[in-house]
């Protein structure tokens, strides 16, 4: 059979072998976390403790109050310094807990572990991932709890493990895959509980064959399909993934539910695992630390809120003429200004290059590039042309709003027409005036 | 704690393709090269003359312009001028004169190019739009021609295998071209389109290279082949084979680099096969039915006027879209 993949897309140099063959080690909790109340998709968490209060590790610190929020743990035992505006990776000041660590990892008694995790009903299950905070992994940070309990009239037949890791450069997942794959399977029998899924697919790109062979190996009683899929980015983006794997299309504007699908990214899976049977809040990551312009790259079991400055010490330092840094993959992640923001649970690596500086750009020449390689179906070249000329009613019947960032026509663009910030842009623009008219 | 170095705060994605503008253009250009070179074998100074002419003027009307609009002249080193005076000298009859070729030039880059915005916004092949131009405005001498150094002919009575074949009834006549001549370009005809060997092997370079789309000289040879096909099949003894109608005339030197032109071709893959299929059906129609001998240049530049069009109502299904009826 041929390996399933989806049209168009891109082929990056994958660019994973400086970690992909260094196991995950442990970065040893530094002196003071910093652990900002929004790190999820939706609204802040709000701040439970005051500066000078004792805090132990897994205690939970920030409460979400809403539906689409997250709870927020302490990741390390100590004193709060502080409950203040920090720097964010998202670039703008968020609200943080800063907590000086004893080094003591004081355990909250909060923390109860299931005596048989797999006979926990499906609420049982999601009141217990919700209460540890988790999050989608994979970069978006979607609080896991609502992808959960999809609505009624929506039933789920088929989860989907994303173990792609399209990205280049990160090899987070893949460790994860090798190491343990267990705790994966078995996070993802409870996502499959919890969901009332029937059938379980757990996909991995072809440059991946340990991972899968690995997850394969430890399947032991749990019903999955492992397949291969294609490398391609970006094979892992939702809606391609399941186009690529059950031929079923995400309505434009919908969700993976529209269509009977749960996908959940590997390491939630494991850290659903970790929640449900331990007890254990999300306090812990594990993200890559790679590129040009780092020392030693590795990859790094870390506590979130550590700060990039003390994990990238820790993969020996930066080089001298690194211009660019980044939070995630080459493709989609944030550029940072700063090493003084924290890791966060949507961090899935910390990569720094030297760059070429953004060149001048030239006359968009109609080559159709961008239109060959958009995943989604749309023409970036007319799309940018509508967003800069305010024309938003065009831009949004011309499907902007159905652009998912990936990238891929900007990295074709032999123009170097930022394409994807006009894509923002126009995304944003038409966000705000749909607001503003229901208000 | 603040970082002391400056970073890029730059929008993802943060990797490109090597790839860039100025290099497509450049690889236009190598891939002229040997088209170039048959031209100047077989047509020697005349023809050097007027590719040196057409470039310069190119230039020099770009030039012109940016200045006028307070544009950097660096950017004339994206190298798109240079192939619009290059295509506009190989679609010249060599025996053209250099001054009013200098005039097509000028034509090609102000009214083809810059009056619509410069590159990129252009709705026709500037290139083409100079030739037009010259040839409404000088007829004669657009259409006199001169045998090329190989052969030893009378250069009175000499025509184009398309004249040839179109007004003094070649078949009937046994004075068809042979195709042999056509592929090694010992022909006569316009400076640069005369060896379908050297522009073949451009073409492949710039389909190997993935520069141009294989779509449009694959949909252009398809439609031509079959529109003359059947006229062929119904009368071979007036009707030249689709063969002939590939190597003869403008058609190599329109399909695969003119009509690939991508600034005036259509950015959707469907698109591109119906501008294509159009293209090659309009040159067919015109050399087997009009007054002319020739129809690539019009059969180009008609198709270019739809490419808005096409780009606007065949355009890919959006993921998730609902398929329509």
């Amino acid at each position: 059979m041929k390996t399933p993949t989806f049209p168009r897309g891109v082929h990056p140099h994958d660019a994973k072998d400086a970690t992909m063959d260094k196991p995950i080690v442990i970065l040893p909790p530094p002196e003071k976390v910093v652990i900002p109340l929004h790190q999820h998709f939706g609204t802040p968490a709000e701040p439970l403790v005051k500066k000078g209060e004792e805090v132990l590790l897994g205690q939970k610190i920030g409460q979400g109050k809403t539906l689409f929020s997250a709870n927020v743990h302490a990741s390390v035992s100590g004193k709060v310094l502080a409950v203040e505006d920090y720097n964010h990776p998202g670039g703008y000041p968020v609200t943080a807990v800063s907590i000086a660590n004893d080094g003591q990892d004081r355990l909250s008694p909060d923390l109860k572990p299931a005596a048989d995790p797999f006979s926990l009903s499906a609420d049982e299950i999601r009141d217990r991932v919700r209460e540890a905070g988790v999050v989608g992994l994979g970069g978006a940070a979607f609080p896991t709890a609502v992808k959960l309990a999809p609505p009624k009239d929506k039933p789920i037949d088929t989860l989907i493990i994303n173990g792609c890791e399209c990205e280049p450069m990160l090899t987070a997942d893949y460790r994860l895959m090798v190491e343990n794959p267990l705790d994966v399977l078995r996070g993802a029998e409870l996502v499959r509980i919890a969901s009332g899924a029937i059938k379980v697919i757990v996909a991995v790109e072809d440059n991946k064959l340990r991972a899968a062979e690995m997850m394969r190996r430890h399947l032991d009683g749990i019903h999955a399909d492992i397949v291969l899929l294609k490398t391609k980015y970006p094979q892992g983006a939702e809606k391609n993934l399941i186009s690529a794997l059950l031929r079923r299309e995400v309505p434009r504007g919908g969700l993976p539910f529209d269509v009977g699908v749960l996908v959940q990214n590997v390491g939630t899976a494991k850290a659903i695992w970790e929640a449900v049977s331990l007890g254990k809040p999300l306090v812990e990551r594990v993200i890559t630390v790679a590129g040009s312009g780092i020392g030693e790259p590795k990859n790094l079991l870390v506590r979130i809120g550590t700060l990039f400055q003390d994990a990238v010490n820790f993969c020996g330092g930066l080089a001298e003429d690194i211009n660019l840094v980044v939070m995630g993959g080459p493709m989609m992640g944030l550029a940072q200004w700063s090493l003084d923001t924290p890791i966060i649970k949507g961090t899935s690596g910390i990569l720094a290059w030297r760059t070429a500086f953004p060149a001048a750009e030239y006359p968009c020449i109609r080559c159709g590039r961008c239109v060959d390689h958009c995943p989604m179906g749309l023409l970036p070249t007319l799309l940018a042309k509508f967003v800069q000329r305010e024309m938003w009613p065009e831009a949004e019947k011309w499907g902007v709003l159905d652009c998912v960032e990936c990238g891929c026509c900007q990295y074709a663009c032999p123009s170097r027409i930022p394409l994807v910030h006009w894509m923002r842009l126009g995304k944003n623009k038409i966000a705000q005036a749909k607001r503003k008219k229901t208000a | 704690m603040t970082s002391p170095r400056p970073y890029l705060v730059q929008s993802s994605p943060h990797l490109r393709e090597k790839d860039t503008t100025p290099r497509i253009m450049y690889r236009v250009i190598l891939s002229l090269a040997p088209a170039c070179l048959a031209a100047l074998y077989f047509f020697r100074l005349r023809a050097l003359v007027l590719i040196v002419v057409c470039v310069a003027a190119c230039l020099a009307t770009e030039a012109l312009f940016f200045l006028a609009r307070r544009k950097p002249l660096s950017a004339l080193l994206d190298g798109s001028a240079i192939i619009t005076g290059m295509l506009l000298a190989l679609t010249l009859p060599p025996t053209f004169p250099a001054s009013l070729a200098a005039i097509g030039a000028v034509v090609s880059i102000a009214i083809g190019k810059q009056a619509f915005g410069g590159l990129g916004h252009n709705i026709f092949n500037p290139a083409l739009v100079g030739r037009a131009f010259l040839s409404a405005a000088f007829p004669v001498a657009m259409t006199s021609w001169i045998p090329p150094v190989s052969l030893r002919v009378d250069v009175a009575t000499f025509a184009t295998p398309l004249a040839n074949l179109k007004f003094q009834d070649a078949i009937g006549q046994g004075t068809l071209t042979s195709l042999h001549n056509l592929f090694w370009g010992n022909i006569g005809g316009c400076v640069g389109e005369t060896s379908a060997l050297a522009l073949l092997v451009g073409g492949a370079y710039l389909l190997l290279r993935r520069t141009i789309d294989w779509r449009i000289p694959m949909g252009m040879t398809l439609s031509l082949s079959v529109f003359t096909g059947v006229f062929w099949f119904v009368d071979p003894t007036r009707q030249a084979s689709p063969l002939f109608h590939l190597l003869a005339g403008g058609f190599l030197l329109g399909s695969l680099f003119m009509a690939t032109d991508m600034v005036t071709s259509p950015v959707t893959p469907k698109a591109t096969w119906v501008y294509a299929l159009g293209a090659g059906l309009i040159i067919g129609i015109i050399r087997l039915f009009s007054g002319y001998p020739e129809g690539v240049m019009y059969g180009i530049l008609f198709m270019n006027t739809f490419v808005p069009l096409l780009n606007h109502y065949i355009r890919p299904r959006i993921l998730g879209e609902r398929r329509k009826g």
